[in-house]
């Protein structure tokens, strides 16, 4: 039966919480569509043969196909067409940068609003949570034993992959608790933890063993690995050491990583009020850095009652790296953007405790390697900015505990892991790697991909010897 | 879950506790670290491992009951299983090649120099433990000591047993009666490690402290165990905890350490409440 196309230009709005009501609470932002504002935006779809939308996606999911089927009202069908490409349905449609993948290619956009992908992916995701009964399938086993370092995106999406095709997979976690980023830094009102849960829930139930407090590097090394029997190991370990500035007063208290304030927030719960993790409740925060993570760490510090919270970026508001949606989100919540502004040194009080920051303006200059313009300091602009909280959210750099206890294993200047960029190979045979640990700090989705890819060369690689 | 096999109390706020971690055992070396949870609600706490037992699969852990975190985890009986138990972090001591070596040990400190005294001693360096307490009834470990030991001195705050000082006191005269240590090895609260590290450094003598700073994950992500060490920063779970005492900045640490002060009292006041209740 033909469908009505909706030829609205634009996307359904997304329910969302009061921004004046949710910088208060830890619940989710964006609440998801109804069932009919599903049907009616998938509607909107106009079903293209060229399908630029798939081609955009890292994990190829057959995107006009998932929505035909929500726009025919069958949305287990839908569920079904995007569980063949992604592990992680429900996680992906909330924290994918669609504006630059899917939807930045969408033939609605050119004459208006792209067709609401991401939303979309999240309803059928939702959907099938809270309304199938159906187990997983256990797929019939291969004899086959794959190990995976760190149950994070790239992880856990390699082994989703590797077990569907019959391998027996198991994920090593440092943590106690697996998810990787998706538990211990991007927070509660973003990514609810029972959707993480679930969807690990779901790995577990097609056979994926999961053993946490597992540091590979210490406990076991790579080559013991292989020695207990496994035949490839994949590399999700994440990214690792956060950067500081090198500035004076970077060690007051107060100073925080964002990693650190994240984790302490997420991992360990500090934001409930019965929770054993400390954490400081500011009044003036400044966030350096102008990422999705410094977006992050800013709406946490809302969130726990700071009355001003600074985002301070160097670059303007064009160059924030941060997605546009968070960036909106943010300023709707009250943070305050401080940009082309650079702290230059931090200043405590007698108790050793941040009482505030000295910053510099900057403007822009000529474009630099990285193609932005280069932000210059301007001559007598220094400032003082009243804070008693400052998170650095300025990247990090990955983990060493892997590349310095296995040996044969190539990294770059920056520590990064060097692999084949088809497969995620190595230079070490049956050793595969992806996520942050290759790239540095990088997209959830884009370390799903990676994962992808490597399952698929893993696969290949075990079936050959 | 890792079952607690054994546990035992050392003196009234110090106990001992064996836990079942095979793979940990097999692995450990002294001057590294575990994390624990005694609980699924607990806190990460970090503990530099005490002793390991490769055969039997053991490693030790000696915990002094100071604040909340410690007093949950002193609520579990032999038999009872920590909830997360994750190792060994950090590197080892640096303990092959060294002749003569003084070990300095302050209070619960001991428990960490302990199984370095006794790696050194396997090696067959010869070793001069220096051991101090508060009082008589705070002293651990003495037997331990004792057997790997060229030499024990055993000093007491007040007196009310072996000699009365400080543990500089004793390392300083050893020192002064001609001994000529390739390394002195401290290990306990910051600011006695800070006053060993003032007088080696008078004498020039290689000192090598272990650090315990605030800590979540151990494994390099979170960035929180920070030290400056040498003007330069860095991070006591994965290039530490053991660092050059001579580098490392003492007062930044201790201030460092103060950071929830107020929160770690609050949480102490009401696990004790909770206890008592429990009692009740």
């Amino acid at each position: 039966m033909a469908i009505q196309r909706n030829m609205d230009p634009k996307k359904c709005p997304m329910p969302s919480q009061d921004p004046n009501v949710r910088n208060k609470n830890f619940e989710e932002v964006a609440l998801g569509y109804t069932y009919e504002m599903a049907v009616n935006e998938a509607r909107r779809c106009l079903n293209c043969k060229n399908k630029p939308c798939v081609s955009a996606c890292p994990v190829a999911i057959d995107i006009p196909a998932f929505i035909e089927r929500v726009a025919n009202e069958d949305m287990k069908g839908a569920f079904e067409i995007i569980s063949r490409s992604s592990s992680l349905p429900a996680v992906c449609g909330r924290v994918c940068p669609q504006e630059t993948q899917c939807e930045g290619k969408c033939v609605r956009g050119i004459k208006g609003e792209p067709v609401g992908i991401g939303r979309l992916e999240r309803f059928v995701a939702d959907w099938h949570r809270e309304h199938s009964t159906e187990a997983p399938k256990m797929p019939e086993q291969n004899g086959h034993k794959v190990a995976i370092i760190g149950a994070g995106p790239s992880g856990l999406t390699a082994a989703g992959d590797l077990a569907k095709m019959g391998y027996k997979v198991t994920i090593f976690e440092a943590l106690h608790l697996a998810g990787g980023v998706l538990v211990y830094g991007i927070p509660e009102f973003r990514l609810p933890k029972v959707i993480v849960q679930k969807e690990i829930d779901n790995l577990k139930a097609i056979g994926v063993d999961i053993e946490t407090n597992m540091v590979i590097g210490k406990v076991l090394t790579i080559d013991e690995l292989f020695e207990m029997g496994y035949e490839a190991v994949f590399i999700g370990s994440g990214a690792g050491l956060p950067r500081f500035m090198n500035i004076p007063g970077e060690s007051l208290k107060g100073v925080y990583s964002a990693n650190e304030y994240l984790t302490r927030i997420n991992l360990m719960k500090a934001y409930k009020p019965d929770s054993k993790t400390p954490i400081k409740h500011s009044k003036n925060v400044a966030v350096v850095g102008g990422g999705n993570v410094a977006m992050d760490a800013a709406r946490c510090a809302k969130r726990l009652g700071a009355e001003n919270v600074y985002i301070v970026y160097r670059r303007g508001m064009e160059e924030l790296p941060a997605r546009k949606e968070e960036v909106e989100h943010a300023m709707e919540e009250g943070i305050i953007f401080k940009t082309l502004t650079n702290p230059v040194e931090v200043l405590g009080d007698e108790d050793g405790m941040v009482r505030g920051m000295k910053c510099v303006e900057m403007e822009l200059g000529e474009p630099d390697a990285s193609g932005r313009r280069r932000p210059i300091v301007k001559e007598g602009s220094e400032f003082e900015l009243e804070c008693d909280t400052m998170i650095m959210s300025i990247g990090t750099s990955p983990n060493p505990l892997i590349r310095s206890t296995t040996p044969g294993l190539d990294t770059n200047k920056h520590g990064c892991i060097i692999t084949e960029e088809e497969t995620g190979l190595t230079s070490r045979e049956g050793v595969y790697a992806g996520g942050d640990a290759v790239t540095g700090a990088a997209t959830v989705i884009l370390a799903m991909g990676a994962g992808k890819q490597a399952a698929k060369a893993i696969d290949e690689y075990i079936k050959n010897k | 879950m890792f079952k607690i096999v054994k546990k035992e109390h050392l003196n009234p706020t110090v106990a001992k506790m064996v836990i079942e971690a095979p793979l940990i055992a097999k692995k450990a070396e002294p001057g590294q670290f575990i994390i624990f949870r005694a609980k699924e609600d607990s806190e990460r706490i970090p503990l530099t491992v005490a002793d390991y037992d490769r055969e039997a699969g053991t490693v030790t852990i000696i915990y002094q009951i100071v604040g909340a975190g410690t007093m949950e985890l002193d609520t579990l009986k032999e038999g009872d299983c920590l909830h997360d138990f994750v190792g060994p972090l950090g590197t080892p001591s640096h303990v092959e090649g060294l002749k003569k070596v003084a070990v300095v040990g302050g209070g619960v400190g001991c428990a960490i120099a302990y199984p370095v005294a006794k790696k050194l001693h396997e090696l067959g360096a010869e070793v001069h433990s220096v051991v101090g307490f508060r009082n008589k009834d705070l002293v651990i470990l003495e037997d331990e000591f004792n057997a790997v030991s060229d030499k024990v001195c055993m000093m007491t705050d007040d007196g009310s047993y072996g000699e009365k000082g400080l543990v500089t006191n004793a390392l300083e005269k050893l020192i002064n009666d001609g001994n000529q240590y390739d390394e002195v090895i401290a290990i306990g609260p910051l600011v006695m490690m800070k006053f060993v590290c003032q007088l080696t450094k008078k004498y020039n003598i290689k000192t090598v402290v272990s650090m315990n700073p605030i800590m979540i994950d151990g494994t390099g992500m979170c960035g929180g165990c920070r030290l400056t060490v040498g003007g330069e920063t860095k991070f006591a779970c994965v290039d530490g905890p053991d660092f050059d005492g001579h580098l490392v900045d003492f007062d930044e640490a201790m201030h460092r350490g103060t950071m929830y002060k107020d929160f770690e009292q609050h949480a102490r006041e009401a696990e004790c409440n909770l206890l008592n209740k429990e009692v009740k």
